[in-house]
């Protein structure tokens, strides 16, 4: 079984998750969300942790470009990530398992699409060799 | 005071002195050295050795310098303050100075990153400037820098080198000041070929009354093409090349008779500027055609 | 400040190599600052580490540690509990606090995680650039204020050299001309005559040419009679 973990910021993407499940719109099931206040946030480390815990794929989740309530926070995030990719390429796991992504309060849409979008890039990738087995 | 050297003689004569450039080959053998001797002799009053030119090894200026005193030519010792310190510097001028060496020209010298061994240690003991003075305390004191007396002075005609195109502008006649009083005799520019600069950093020289303090020499470079003119425009540090120039040499039928009127047109033009006493020409892998080049412009013989 | 860089993962990697329980010591001060060593820096790399750890089978144990000045022996001392039991230390300080480890724990082996570079300051948030040439014999107050030796690719005193162009040093396009800024600097200060006369040559005695450097506050040094009083400690 795939699994992604999803750090979301609990505003535009966290109220994107909560219309898409109002919707009855499906999204992969392996898909594990943390929200946190802003995708700022999340540091460098806890994204190279999710891997080594296990997860196939990890995605941040910010609010729209110009769209912060921190103002900022979704560039930082992206910043961390680009680090952390640098990382997961050099210890030889794959940056493209990690990625950031922008959604709004009225994109709920874009939950699924980029599920599919990284379990498509696990599918080419191969699963985590840490991954615990099931 | 005697000259210390022919081209100090010549400078003193009030004739309009030449002198031109040989490269040091990258081999064990002097053959092209001498090779270059034979070609240029006559066409210059001396003729300057680089010091392993963009920090690349080449046989060392001293050597050459050696060898075209062997071949009947006076040489220039090229210096630089990047490859050794001051120790080294007195003990090479001594040696320098007894296989009949005579004019020293003293340069910071290219970065070593320039290279192809960057990796090799930044020496820069001293600048252009503080070597002009360790060399003149050798000369007109007998003595090495650390005071110890020298049993025999070396004789030296001290130059160093000046390059109106580089920045800030206003700076550079206030650098060349410094450069006099530290004991430059004479000056070689880097090439010119915006001329109008040129003239006005000549302007700002005389206004200081340099010109009469130290012999000045305009720097000229022969360009071969276009794609000569548009590396040395954008490669090489401190180079000022016009896009006139560029465009001139491309539409050029014959690109190459067109670099060599060109250098001859700005030689002429340079002989009329008050306080240029000579002309140095930088005939970079094209050594054969300087005396070419000061025939036509009247200078040689 | 000093400033460093951390050395690449596989180079680190290669270092830690038949260890097993390795201590990752970071430090409160200029490393912090320059994002090379601090808690954060410290947090990632271990993280880094475990994941080659168990992709590649290494069976390394790895905990971290932050010292508040890791060049500081009183400061240094408080790792002990901490080293217990360990075979290696990756210290992620300068190299002042790499070999202050070392010399404090001569049996756990000491690896340097950083490649420490020069004395500079943050210019923007994320740049640091070197700024002093530790010479031992400062000369700012005849260059406006920018050193020369550190800032001049060729440490000129008698700059700038025929390289310099559009305000920028031959070396690189990101490089200021020193001499172009100490030109600026004497102009706004109305000092332009600082640059009339030559400066002779610089005596390298006092800096790293004269030999490794030690210097001594003799009213801070203890008297053999107080260390006794100290017990031995100084």
């Amino acid at each position: 079984m795939m699994r992604i973990l999803a750090f979301c910021c609990e505003r535009g993407p966290g109220e994107a998750i909560d219309l898409a499940g109002e919707k009855r719109m499906r999204y992969p099931a392996d898909l594990t969300l943390i929200q946190v206040p802003c995708a700022g946030r999340v540091d460098v480390a806890h994204l190279l942790k999710a891997f080594r815990e296990g997860a196939d794929a990890v995605v941040l989740v910010g609010c729209l470009e110009g769209n912060c309530h921190h103002i900022y926070g979704n560039i930082e995030g992206r910043k961390k990530v680009d680090r952390a990719k640098q990382i997961l390429d050099e210890v030889g796991l794959g940056g493209q398992r990690l990625e950031m992504f922008h959604v709004a309060s009225n994109q709920p849409f874009r939950i699924a699409e980029l599920a599919a979008e990284m379990a498509s890039r696990v599918e080419r990738l191969g699963p985590n060799p840490l991954a615990v087995k099931e | 005071m005697s000259a210390r050297s022919g081209l100090e003689r010549t400078l003193l004569g009030g004739k309009f002195a030449v002198t031109a450039e040989i490269g040091p080959p990258k081999s064990a053998s002097a053959e092209s050295v001498r090779r270059h001797a034979h070609e240029m002799k006559g066409s210059a009053d001396a003729f300057n050795l680089t010091d392993n030119q963009t920090a690349m090894s080449r046989m060392s200026s001293i050597a050459c310098a050696a060898v075209l005193i062997q071949e009947g030519l006076e040489p220039v010792v090229q210096m630089t303050c990047r490859d050794r310190n001051r120790i080294a510097m007195q003990s090479d001028i001594l040696g320098a100075s007894a296989l009949g060496v005579r004019n020293v020209l003293c340069i910071s010298g290219d970065h070593q990153t320039f290279g192809n061994m960057k990796e090799a240690k930044n020496v820069y003991d001293v600048d252009s400037v503080q070597e002009l003075m360790i060399l003149r305390k050798m000369r007109d004191e007998g003595r090495l820098w650390s005071g110890d007396e020298l049993e025999t002075a070396p004789e030296l005609f001290l130059g160093a080198a000046a390059n109106p195109f580089a920045d800030p502008f206003e700076f550079r006649v206030t650098r060349l000041a410094k450069k006099v009083k530290a004991g430059a005799d004479f000056i070689q520019t880097q090439s010119i070929y915006d001329m109008d600069r040129f003239e006005r950093w000549m302007a700002l020289v005389r206004a200081r009354g340099l010109h009469e303090k130290v012999h000045i020499l305009a720097g000229v470079m022969p360009l071969k093409s276009h794609k000569v003119a548009l590396y040395m425009k954008n490669k090489v540090a401190g180079m000022m090349v016009p896009d006139t120039v560029v465009e001139r040499l491309k539409s050029a039928k014959d690109a190459k008779e067109e670099g060599i009127r060109l250098c001859v047109e700005q030689i002429e033009h340079l002989r009329t500027i008050e306080g240029v006493k000579g002309v140095h020409i930088m005939a970079m892998a094209w050594e054969e055609k300087v005396p070419e080049i000061v025939k036509r412009a009247g200078l040689r013989p | 400040m000093i400033i460093g860089e951390q050395k690449r993962l596989e180079e680190i990697s290669g270092m830690l190599d038949g260890h097993r329980g390795i201590l990752i010591a970071g430090c409160r001060s200029c490393v912090a600052i320059c994002l090379a060593g601090g808690e954060k820096e410290v947090a990632v790399m271990a993280e880094s580490l475990r994941l080659i750890s168990s992709l590649r089978g290494k069976g390394w144990e790895i905990e971290e540690a932050m010292v508040e000045r890791q060049c500081e022996k009183e400061w240094v001392a408080e790792l002990r509990p901490r080293i217990e039991g360990k075979d290696c230390v990756l210290s992620l300080a300068c190299g002042v606090g790499a070999q202050t480890v070392q010399a404090m724990y001569p049996r756990v082996r000491v690896l340097p995680g950083l490649n420490t570079s020069n004395m500079g300051a943050p210019e923007e948030s994320g740049i640091f650039v070197e700024k002093c040439g530790g010479c031992g014999d400062c000369v700012l107050h005849l260059t406006g204020g920018i050193c020369p030796i550190a800032r001049c690719a060729k440490s000129l005193l008698n700059g700038p050299c025929g390289g310099s162009q559009g305000g920028k040093c031959e070396v690189s396009p990101d490089t200021p001309c020193a001499w172009e800024e100490i030109y600026h600097s004497l102009e706004s200060l109305g000092r332009l005559d600082l640059l009339e006369e030559p400066i002779p040559p610089k005596s390298w005695l006092p800096a790293r040419d004269g030999g490794p450097r030690r210097i001594v506050r003799k009213e801070a040094v203890l008297t053999e009679e107080q260390k006794r009083l100290k017990g031995g400690k100084a």
